[in-house]
């Protein structure tokens, strides 16, 4: 047992032994670190002015994730570097991205300044070479902009991206990667007692042990989602478990007819992998949130929260994915639709938590197309998530597994549309239609601020149209975004 | 002593903070070292929109660990009221609730979370009344801010009614948050005796300055005002930053501690007021051709529970209700109407882009009516010669600059050989529509209220020969103070390193107004190359004695004094200068001239000049969702003999994407109890990066301004906004390729929904 997080911060190793369990990592820079160069815009992990940098090691390579210091705990830094605006230039020499933003006039009133600088500190580690203008604009989707219009940072991307990745961050890689390794153990952590905690186990078993003793303690994936329990409930979590360590849940399986997703696997490392299924799961995936986010956030986080808008839910849903929970020592694997059971209410005992996901790969002659509706195309919660899983045979439908998200209370399959599209001809539209209509049988969406109930009822029949007409092999153009086979370049 | 042509101006010279904001190294209020003892305040806010308090419970907020002081409207030392002007805004509510969340009291902690958690727990209990939250709300109570008003010309309603066509509309447009990165703040801290001094993030430290005097019951030179740099404001910082430096002086003031109030983001969205939202009608009679002959608008404007500045802003839309049109007979009339929601208040554009939009939509209407092209509606009702007067009474003296300006674009965006493109692959494409558009903006500069066209400055050499400037204008990203110190360093022949730009402040600079209007360079340019002349003149003459030189001989140039065969260093001339006894510190002073805007008698000129602009967006839309992408825009923008182009075109691409925002994705969405639901980036959405095109060109027009306004330069902080309508009208024209011959009715914003809702009623003519 450790009783102290221990991060590298400014070039040294750091440990602190003492924090309130809900610090969040912004708060701990600007009030006790007094680095005041990272910014607070929205916090909750929307803007991206908190971005900072975490490195971590991944074999014998650093990678560099940009994260939203704004909504991330502080305990959750332990065994990274933090990396944030003030460490990126040295002696009074910008560092290149820095160089970069100034010489095109990326900045005008600065305050998201500090922010897109990370992200592109970040994307100039981890960005493939040569640079491409939708790769970059996706590193920039979790970075809101309200003065330039984003041209000179794109310039600014280009230019740097044009470089290689050689900083002086790549030149001291070694002893930084060994810095970074000294603080590796395999113990687990706790801070504070047995009323007021953060915990970061490191074994399964000890998890279970520990949320099996604490069924009321809050179970901390990505804090994509209870950072802002913190930062705008203003809700004291006084005892903490988070999953961060676990290596158990970052375990990723690519089997043949499946793919195995552990709990905490982020939505980062899910992404290549999910888009080996489908390339439209890596279109939604891209989409999903931000790169803060999807370097935070989790495939568990965001099925065990059981929001209705979660759009992972209804995709994997569609795919016939299984969800595996566990509690104490005991496992079950249940439907992931099963395990939504009312709004705010999931299939999971106090002391239960989500191990993994299986997902299986879609067999020959089944098509697999799902469609994510939002006001914005980038970094937006979905109005309509439509997901199709459609099975030919001899030119018929000959099974369906139709999901939805923003239609209910919970991710939701669409039984009788399932039922009604089964047999229907696919080469004749007016085949569909009893399963079209059978939409309305199935969904009662509501209105709010996203879309009117009117639109989503319109746009979910829309995307079961739209899903067939492709998979009816349509020459026309179906999408604004075209859906990509794997290994092509994307372009809009 | 002649002017030397410029070196620093005209060129693309970087933002004076660009190395200070990549580092993080550039302070925004909140970076600022709190001194000891500092205060955060958090406020308690009312629950419902209208309705009086019964009883006001704040017994647990001041039983909360932190908590040091809790404050009511009982307790203002002087008046009550942060309004701009009319007495109309209590800064703490008293008995009456106006608008859902209106601050009710304050809480003074030890540390900010103490204090929010604190003004979460307070008791208010309101007697609750119906809450009119919308415009139709507002048109059946018949509330308003302020008197209706109206401008007429000629006959418009026989000219309608005889004409040969006849259409008539309803335009909604949207309102729009300003989501400035840095939220509302102020940092108040007490000084000797009764005096104050605030930082602010504000456009208006004068007004901030009056405010805090009035809320403590001060004369003002009790109260200094501070305002480095903001992280955005928009116009949302125009009025509307003086409420919360006004409560942080208070609370410093009765606590005698330094007051820090930094709003949440959340608390932003429902505290501030928005870009005005409108409905606006209109009837229009014109030719076969499409030349318009009797319009008349009706602009209901929402403008939230107070007048706020809605009275230039609903006046600016009436000023821009032509455009580039000249309309013969014409009536623009306006209702301010009264809401319980938060008081709409200045945005970029100040109430211009709802005019510009509306008449933009009229003119694509007569369009498609005629089976036009509406870019040939556009140009044969532009402005010209016998027909170049606008509705109120002013000349357009500079209508020669737009038709050779939009036929350039007209040319260079290849618009014509498009609009072929783009109807053969619509026929094709029965899903995805494209759409195209080419509009213009005319924009009027100045304030329509004459007094606030006026600026003064500072400007002190010290002996060393380095310069201090100072003047009212503040800034906030547009890149201000490195244009105004280019022209001081230009003045003085010096490099800009050697013109130390410093925080605007009310005890160097008194009575300024507001940086808006676009005009912070036209006017402080002016105002600060004037007290750098006068320095510069005094040094000249000292120069001249001791080179024994005439005056005319002496040039300031690359940090060298030179005079007949002599030269002495600027530095060394400084120390000469302070040895003799000359001063080396001066004011300047500009009012714009020859502006007589009478609002009472509807007559005389409100504008010094006119700006120029126009743009080519392409755009696709999905007809079975709704779903848009806009996919290349061109635009050719008149900045006069741009002071410094990289900052300008910075400001029209940054203006075309805030303005696209605001017709596109940015959607306000109040609940019927007058809730803002849309209240933070989760819900709210400001474009992002993926939604600028790799096809975004922009070029300046270069062509000197006509009037002598800084350096022939042209005001560019608004216009550019409203070439974003050129993506909303290239929306609309995709929408009309699937029932042709019919006018468009697309609501902004035009999200998914909006657009999906224009195709259905396309359709279904």
């Amino acid at each position: 047992m450790r009783r102290s997080i221990r991060f590298i911060f400014r070039g040294m190793p750091r440990e602190i032994s003492a924090f309130d369990p809900s610090i969040t990592l912004l708060e701990w820079l600007r009030l006790e670190a007094s680095a005041t160069g990272t910014k607070e815009g929205c916090n909750e992990g929307d803007c991206g002015a908190c971005t900072v940098v975490l490195a971590k090691t991944d074999g014998d390579r650093i990678r560099y994730f940009p994260v939203n210091a704004c909504i991330l705990l502080l305990g959750q830094i332990d065994g990274a570097e933090l990396l944030t605006i003030e460490d990126l230039a040295k002696d009074g020499t910008l560092h290149p991205v820095q160089a970069a933003m100034v010489r095109h006039h990326g900045s005008q009133c600065g305050f998201c300044t500090p922010g897109i600088v990370m992200s592109l500190f970040a994307a100039f580690h981890e960005a493939p070479r040569p640079p491409d203008r939708e790769a970059i604009g996706t590193a920039l989707a979790g970075n809101l902009c309200r003065c330039t219009g984003y041209r000179p940072i794109f310039d600014a991307a280009f230019d740097v991206l044009s470089d290689l990745p050689e900083d002086r961050f790549s030149e001291s890689n070694a002893s930084r990667l060994e810095a970074l390794r000294a603080l590796e153990d395999d113990r687990g952590i706790v801070i504070g007692n047995e009323d007021r905690f953060f915990a970061s186990p490191r074994h399964l078993d000890e998890l279970a042990e520990m949320i099996a003793r604490h069924p009321d303690a809050t179970i901390l994936a990505g804090s994509t989602d209870v950072g802002l329990w913190v930062t705008k409930k203003l809700a004291p979590l006084k005892r903490v478990i988070a999953l961060g360590r676990v290596a158990a849940l970052a375990t990723v399986v690519e089997g043949s007819d499946s793919v195995f997703l552990g709990a905490g696997v982020t939505l980062a490392k899910a992404l290549p992998v999910l888009e080996r299924i489908d390339p439209d799961l890596g279109t939604l995936m891209r989409r999903f949130g931000s790169a803060q986010v999807r370097a935070s956030g989790t495939v568990g986080g965001n099925i065990a929260n059981g929001s209705p808008i979660g759009d992972l839910a209804p995709a994997l849903i569609a795919l016939g994915a299984t969800l595996h929970l566990r509690i104490g020592k005991e496992s079950r694997i249940l439907p992931l639709e099963d395990f939504f059971v009312a709004y705010g209410k999931q299939d999971r005992a106090p002391g239960e938590f989500v191990t993994g996901i299986t997902v299986p790969r879609p067999e020959a002659e089944t098509h697999f197309r799902c469609f994510k509706i939002s006001k914005r195309m980038d970094e937006d919660i979905s109005s309509v998530m439509g997901a199709f899983r459609i099975s030919i045979e001899n030119g018929a439908v000959s099974g369906a597994r139709i999901a939805f998200g923003g239609m209910a209370a919970t991710p939701r399959r669409a039984l009788r549309t399932e039922e009604a599209l089964v047999g229907a001809m696919l080469a004749n539209p007016h085949d569909w239609m009893g399963a079209v209509q059978a939409l309305e049988a199935d969904y009662q969406p509501i209105s709010d601020m996203r879309a009117s109930a009117r639109y989503r009822a319109r746009v979910a029949r829309a995307l079961l149209g739209k899903a067939l007409t492709e998979i009816a092999g349509s020459s026309r153009a179906t999408r604004i975004v075209a859906r990509t086979p794997i290994g092509e370049v994307r372009h809009g | 002593m002649d002017d030397a042509p410029p070196v620093l101006v005209h060129q693309a010279i970087t933002h004076d903070s660009a190395i200070r904001h990549v580092t993080g190294a550039a302070p925004y209020i909140d970076d600022l070292p709190e001194p000891a003892g500092t205060l955060h305040l958090a406020l308690g806010l009312a629950p419902v929109a209208r309705g009086r308090i019964t009883t006001l419970d704040l017994e647990k907020v001041r039983n909360t660990p932190g908590v040091v002081a809790v404050f009511t409207s009982k307790d203002v030392p002087g008046r009550n009221d942060v309004s701009p002007s009319l007495g109309d805004e209590p800064m703490l509510a008293g008995d009456e609730i106006s608008f859902h969340s209106q601050p009710v009291f304050v809480v003074a902690a030890t540390t900010r979370r103490a204090a929010r958690i604190a003004a979460r727990l307070g008791a208010i209990e309101v007697e609750q009344e119906w809450a009119s939250v919308s415009i139709a709300d507002a048109l059946s109570t018949g509330e308003t801010v302020l008197p209706d008003y109206a401008f007429r010309r000629g006959h418009p309603e026989p000219a309608i009614d005889g004409a040969a066509r006849r259409l008539a509309g309803e335009i909604e447009i949207g309102g729009q948050e300003h989501f400035y990165l840095e939220g509302q703040i102020a940092l108040a801290v007490p000084g000797e005796g009764e005096a104050m001094f605030v930082h602010s993030s504000t456009q208006h430290p004068s007004e901030v300055q009056h405010i805090v005097a009035r809320v403590l019951g001060l004369a003002d030179h009790q109260v200094t005002i501070e305002c480095r740099r903001m992280g955005g404001g928009f116009g949302g910082k125009e009025s509307q930053a003086s409420h919360w430096a006004a409560l942080a002086a208070f609370a410093a003031r009765l606590t005698g501690k330094p007051c820090k109030l930094r709003l949440d983001r959340d608390e932003d969205f429902a505290l501030t007021g928005k870009r005005h939202d409108f409905l606006s009608r209109y009837r229009v009679g014109y030719d076969e051709r499409g030349l318009i002959e009797g319009i008349t608008f009706e602009h209901l404007a929402r403008c939230g529970y107070s007048a706020d500045l809605s009275l230039g802003v609903v006046d600016r839309t009436m000023f821009h209700s032509d455009n580039a049109y000249y309309l013969p007979h014409v009536e623009i009339g306006s209702k301010r109407l009264k809401t319980n929601t938060v008081s709409n208040t200045a945005f970029r554009g100040f109430g211009g882009p709802q005019g510009v939009l509306a008449i933009e939509q009229v003119i694509d209407a007569i369009a498609h009516e005629r089976g036009l092209d509406p870019l040939d509606v556009r140009k044969a009702n532009f402005y010209r010669d016998g027909s170049s007067v606008t509705p109120y009474g002013m000349e357009v003296f500079d209508r020669a600059t737009l038709l050779p300006l939009v036929e350039a674009l007209e040319a260079s965006s290849d618009y014509r050989a498009r609009r072929i493109a783009i109807a053969e692959h619509n026929a094709r494409s029965p899903i995805l529509k494209r759409g195209l558009a080419l509009t213009p903006v005319k924009f009027g500069i100045s304030f329509t209220l004459k007094h606030l066209n006026q600026a003064g400055a500072l400007v002190h050499v010290y002996s060393d020969g380095s310069v201090m400037l100072n003047h009212g204008g503040t800034e906030m990203g547009q890149g201000l103070y490195t244009k105004v110190a280019q022209i001081v360093a230009d003045e003085f022949g010096l490099p800009l390193e050697r013109v130390a730009i410093t925080a605007t402040r009310t005890d160097k600079v008194p009575n300024t107004g507001p940086t808006a209007a676009s005009s912070g360079s036209d006017l402080n340019g002016m105002a600060a190359r004037e007290a750098a002349r006068t320095i510069r003149l005094r040094m000249a003459e000292e120069a001249a004695r001791r080179l024994d030189v005439a005056v005319s001989a002496i040039r300031f140039e690359d940090g060298l004094v030179h005079g007949g065969d002599e030269t002495m260093t600027f530095a060394e001339l400084a120390r000469f200068c302070v040895l003799e006894r000359v001063s080396l510190s001066a004011t300047g002073y500009y009012r714009t001239p020859g502006i007589t805007w009478d609002r009472a008698e509807k007559t005389g000129r409100p504008f010094f000049y006119f700006a120029y602009g126009a743009a080519c967006s392409e755009v696709v839309i999905d007809t079975m969702t709704g779903e848009m992408k806009l996919l290349a825009v061109d635009i050719l923008h008149d900045c006069g003999a741009s002071l410094n182009p990289a900052l300008d075109i910075g400001q029209i691409e940054g203006g075309f994407v805030q303005g696209l925002g605001w017709l596109t994705t940015e959607e306000l969405v109040f609940d019927n109890e007058g809730r803002l639901r849309t209240h933070a980036p989760s819900t709210y959405k400001i474009p992002v990066a993926s939604d600028v095109p790799a096809h975004f060109h922009v070029e300046l027009w270069d062509e000197p301004n006509r009037e002598d306004a800084i350096y022939r330069s042209k005001a560019v902080g608004e216009p550019p906004v409203m070439l974003a309508i050129s993506a909303f009208m290239a929306i609309a024209d995709a929408i009309h390729a699937l029932a042709p011959g019919n006018p468009v009715q697309l609501r902004a914003p035009a999200t998914p929904e909006a657009i999906l809702d224009a195709i259905d009623r396309q359709r279904a003519k």
